[in-house]
C-alpha cells in the first residue's frame, strides 16, 4: 500500500477509535451541565443544579464515604499482604513458590461475579452477616494481585545483592527489610494502594453480591437508576469521579516510575517490569 | 593469636541440581592461608570458584564441608552480619535511596555508633578515597568511578579486619582502572587491612597482590607471589594463564639436576630447566615466554637452544615487535623482540620470509609434566 495512504488510513483509525473510547465519557460531562432531566439532544442549557442536589443528597454522600472506607480499608491489607506475597516470591526460592504466585494471582482471572457467589456463598455458610466487612474482604482479595505484581516488579528491578550488601554492613534480616527493602519498595506500595483504592472504588459485581444494608457507591448508583428524575444527579457524580480517577491513576503512575529510575538503566529491569505490568485499569467512569 | 587473617580448610561448595548429574561443583577442596595484612588475590577464568570462594568467606554462602576461620574462629555458623568482615561488590551495590553520606554511614548507623563519631568516622573514610565534597548527592548523581571509591568508603568505615573485593574495577573504562589499581594498592598500605580481591584480570593481580591464588574449575592450582607465579608456573595451565608463553612437546632424554635435556622432534634436543622431578622418559610441555627468546640477524656464536628459523609475520606494537617464527622441525614459535633502537629505517626490522636465528638459555626453558 502507498505510505501516504497508510499513513491517512492510521490517522484516521486512531481518530475514530479515540471517539468511540472517550466520546461517551465526553457526553457525560457535558449532560451533567445540561438543563434537563432527561439525556437527550438538543442540549437545553447550561446549570449547576445537579451538582447542587448531588451535595444536598445525604444518602448518596454517604454511600460515597462507605465506598471511601471500604477502598482505604481493603487497599491498605492488601497493600501490606501483596508486598509480604511479593518479597517472599521474589526473594526467596522455597517449595511451593509456584504455587503462591499462581493462587495470588488468580483473583485476576476469576471472574468477578463467580468470585461474588462464591463469597456469598462461603460467609452465609458460616454465618456471617453481610455488611461493608464482607464487601472489603472482598476487595482484599481483588487487589492482591495487583499489589502483588507492582511490588514484584519493583523489587526484581532492584539491584540483586544491596540486600546481601546491607547485611555486609552489619544489618540483620529485619534491619535489611526496614532500612533497605521497604524503603526501596515504597514508592511501588504507594502505586499499588492507590492502584488498589480505585479498583475498589469502582467496583460493583462484588460489591452487589456482599454489600449489606450500607450500600457502597457503585451499588447505590445502580439502585438510583430506577429514579429517572435522579439520573441527571448520578451523571453529575459519575463525572466528578471520573475526573478524581484520573488524577488519581496518574499520580499512582507517576509514583510508580519515579520509583523505578533506577541508578543504573539495566534492561533487564525494563523487560520484567513491563512483563509484570498489572493489565491496564479500567476506567473509574459512571455504571454503565 | 596468629598472623593468619583468613584461613580456609578443605573447603568445598555444591550447587544443587534438580537431578544428580546436573549438580555444579563451584568450589572443590580448596585449602587456603592468607596473611593479616596482605593484599591476596584470588585469580581465574571466569567460572573458577574465585567468587564463590569470596562470597563464602564473606558468609553468603554455606560450605558444603570445610571450615572457614576468620582471625582463627570458625566461621560455619556466623551470619554475615557479625563477620569481621567487609565486601565490595562488583556493581557496588550502594543504596539508591541514600545519599552518599548515609551510605556511607550506614555500617556505623546498624551498630549504634553515636552519632558525633558516625559524622567523624564519614568524613575522614570520604576523605581516604578522595571524595570529600559529595556527601549529599545520591549514587544516581555521581560517576561509576566515584561510586566505586564511594563503595570503598562504605566498607572501609567499619575497619573490619578482611575487605573482600569482587573484580571491583570491572566496570570502569581503561585508564580509570590502572589509575586505581595503583590506589588500592596504595590505600591498602595506609589502611593495613588484609585485602582479598578477586579478578580475571592477571595485569591487575599482577600489579597489586602480594601473593596470588590461582584457581581453575573449582581448585588452588598455585599460591605465590607475582614474580613466583609468573617465573615459576606449576603447570600448563597456569604458565599459560598468566602471561603469553609458547609450549614444545616432548620427551625427556636426560635429567641433571635442574637442567634436563627434552626431544621435541627426532633429533632435536631442547635444553630446559625443572622443578617438578620429571624422569627420562616423561612427556613434558616446555613453556618459553616470547620476551625470553632471544632472535639473532646473523648466526650467533654456539651456545644452547640455537635454531636457525623463518620469520612467518612482523607486528610492529611499538615497545617491540612481535615475530612468529617457524622451527626447522615445523614448531611455531611466538617471540617480542624489544625495539631498543630509534629508527624509521624499515630494513632495520625484521619481515616475511626473512631467514634468523633464536636462542634461549635453559633456565628461560621451563619443563612442566603432562
Amino acid at each position: 500500500m502507498d505510505r501516504k495512504v497508510l499513513r491517512s488510513f492510521s490517522f484516521w483509525y486512531f481518530v475514530v477509535a479515540t471517539a468511540l473510547l472517550y466520546l461517551p465519557i465526553l457526553l457525560l460531562m457535558v449532560f451533567s451541565f445540561n438543563d434537563s432531566t432527561s439525556l437527550t439532544f438538543p442540549l437545553s442549557g447550561f446549570t449547576l443544579r445537579w451538582y447542587e442536589r448531588l451535595f444536598q443528597s445525604g444518602e448518596l454522600l454517604r454511600s460515597v464515604w462507605n465506598s471511601v472506607a471500604v477502598g482505604v480499608a481493603s487497599s491498605l491489607v492488601a497493600t501490606a499482604l501483596g508486598t509480604m506475597i511479593a518479597i517472599a516470591v521474589v526473594r526467596y526460592n522455597f517449595p511451593g513458590r509456584g504455587v503462591v504466585v499462581a493462587v495470588a494471582a488468580m483473583p485476576l482471572v476469576i471472574p468477578y461475579v463467580v468470585l461474588g457467589v462464591a463469597l456469598l456463598i462461603a460467609f452465609s455458610q458460616v454465618n456471617i452477616p453481610l455488611s461493608l466487612w464482607t464487601v472489603t474482604a472482598g476487595h482484599v482479595v481483588i487487589n492482591i494481585p495487583l499489589v502483588v505484581l507492582i511490588v514484584a516488579a519493583r523489587l526484581i528491578g532492584m539491584e540483586p545483592n544491596l540486600e546481601e550488601a546491607a547485611m555486609d554492613l552489619g544489618a540483620t534480616y529485619w534491619g535489611t527489610l526496614f532500612r533497605v527493602t521497604l524503603p526501596i519498595a515504597f514508592p511501588a506500595m504507594v502505586a499499588a494502594f492507590l492502584t488498589s483504592f480505585t479498583t475498589s472504588f469502582d467496583e460493583f459485581a462484588l460489591a452487589f453480591f456482599l454489600v449489606g444494608p450500607e450500600p457502597t457507591l457503585p451499588v447505590y448508583i445502580f439502585s438510583q437508576l430506577r429514579y429517572p428524575s435522579r439520573l441527571p444527579i448520578v451523571v453529575a457524580l459519575a463525572a466528578l469521579i471520573m475526573v478524581a480517577s484520573v488524577l488519581l491513576i496518574v499520580f499512582a503512575e507517576w509514583l510508580r516510575r519515579y520509583g523505578q529510575q533506577p541508578s543504573r538503566p539495566a534492561e533487564a529491569t525494563g523487560r520484567v517490569a513491563e512483563r509484570l505490568e498489572p493489565r491496564p485499569l479500567r476506567s473509574a467512569g459512571g455504571v454503565s | 593469636m596468629s598472623d593468619i587473617a583468613v584461613e580456609l580448610r578443605d573447603v568445598s561448595k555444591t550447587y544443587d541440581g534438580a537431578r544428580q548429574e546436573q549438580s555444579v561443583r563451584a568450589v572443590h577442596h580448596i585449602n587456603l592461608a592468607v596473611r593479616a595484612g596482605e593484599f591476596f588475590t584470588l585469580l581465574g577464568p571466569s567460572g573458577c570458584g574465585k567468587t564463590t570462594t569470596l562470597r563464602m568467606i564473606a558468609g553468603f554462602e554455606v560450605p558444603t564441608s570445610g571450615e572457614i576461620f576468620i582471625q582463627g574462629k570458625p566461621m560455619s555458623h556466623v551470619p554475615p552480619y557479625r563477620r569481621p568482615v567487609n565486601t565490595v561488590f562488583q556493581n557496588y551495590a550502594l543504596f539508591p535511596h541514600l545519599t552518599i553520606e548515609e551510605n556511607v554511614a550506614f555500617g556505623l548507623r546498624v551498630k549504634g555508633v553515636p552519632k558525633a563519631e558516625q559524622e567523624r568516622r564519614v568524613r575522614e573514610a570520604l576523605e581516604l578515597v578522595r571524595l570529600p565534597n559529595l556527601g549529599h548527592r545520591r549514587p544516581s548523581q555521581i560517576s561509576g568511578g566515584q561510586q566505586q571509591r564511594v563503595a570503598l568508603a562504605r566498607a572501609l568505615v567499619n575497619r573490619p579486619a578482611v575487605l573482600l573485593l569482587d573484580e571491583p574495577l570491572g566496570a570502569l573504562d581503561y585508564k580509570l582502572r590502572q589509575a586505581m589499581q595503583f590506589e588500592l594498592k596504595a590505600l591498602q598500605h595506609e589502611v593495613g587491612i588484609t585485602f582479598i580481591y578477586v579478578t580475571h584480570d592477571q595485569e591487575e593481580a599482577l600489579t597489586m597482590s602480594d601473593r596470588i591464588a590461582i584457581m581453575n574449575q573449582g581448585q588452588v592450582l598455585q599460591v605465590g607471589t607475582p614474580v613466583q607465579i609468573y617465573e615459576r608456573p606449576v603447570n600448563r595451565f597456569v604458565a599459560n594463564f598468566i602471561g603469553e608463553t609458547n609450549f614444545l612437546q616432548g620427551r625427556v632424554i636426560e635429567v641433571h639436576g635442574n637442567r634436563c635435556v627434552v626431544e621435541v622432534a627426532s633429533g632435536v634436543p631442547v635444553v630446559g630447566s625443572t622443578y617438578d622431578g620429571v624422569q627420562v622418559g616423561d612427556r613434558v610441555s616446555i613453556s618459553i615466554r616470547p620476551e625470553k627468546i632471544r632472535i639473532h640477524e646473523s648466526q650467533p656464536d654456539p651456545r644452547p637452544n640455537l635454531f636457525e628459523v623463518r620469520v612467518e609475520t612482523v607486528a610492529y606494537i611499538g615497545s617491540d615487535t612481535q615475530l612468529q617464527i617457524t622451527m626447522p622441525h615445523g614448531d611455531r614459535l611466538r617471540v617480542y623482540d624489544q625495539n631498543d633502537l630509534s629508527t624509521v629505517d624499515e630494513s632495520y626490522f625484521y619481515a616475511a620470509g626473512d631467514q634468523a636465528w633464536i636462542s634461549w638459555r635453559p633456565e628461560n626453558a621451563l619443563v612442566l609434566k603432562n
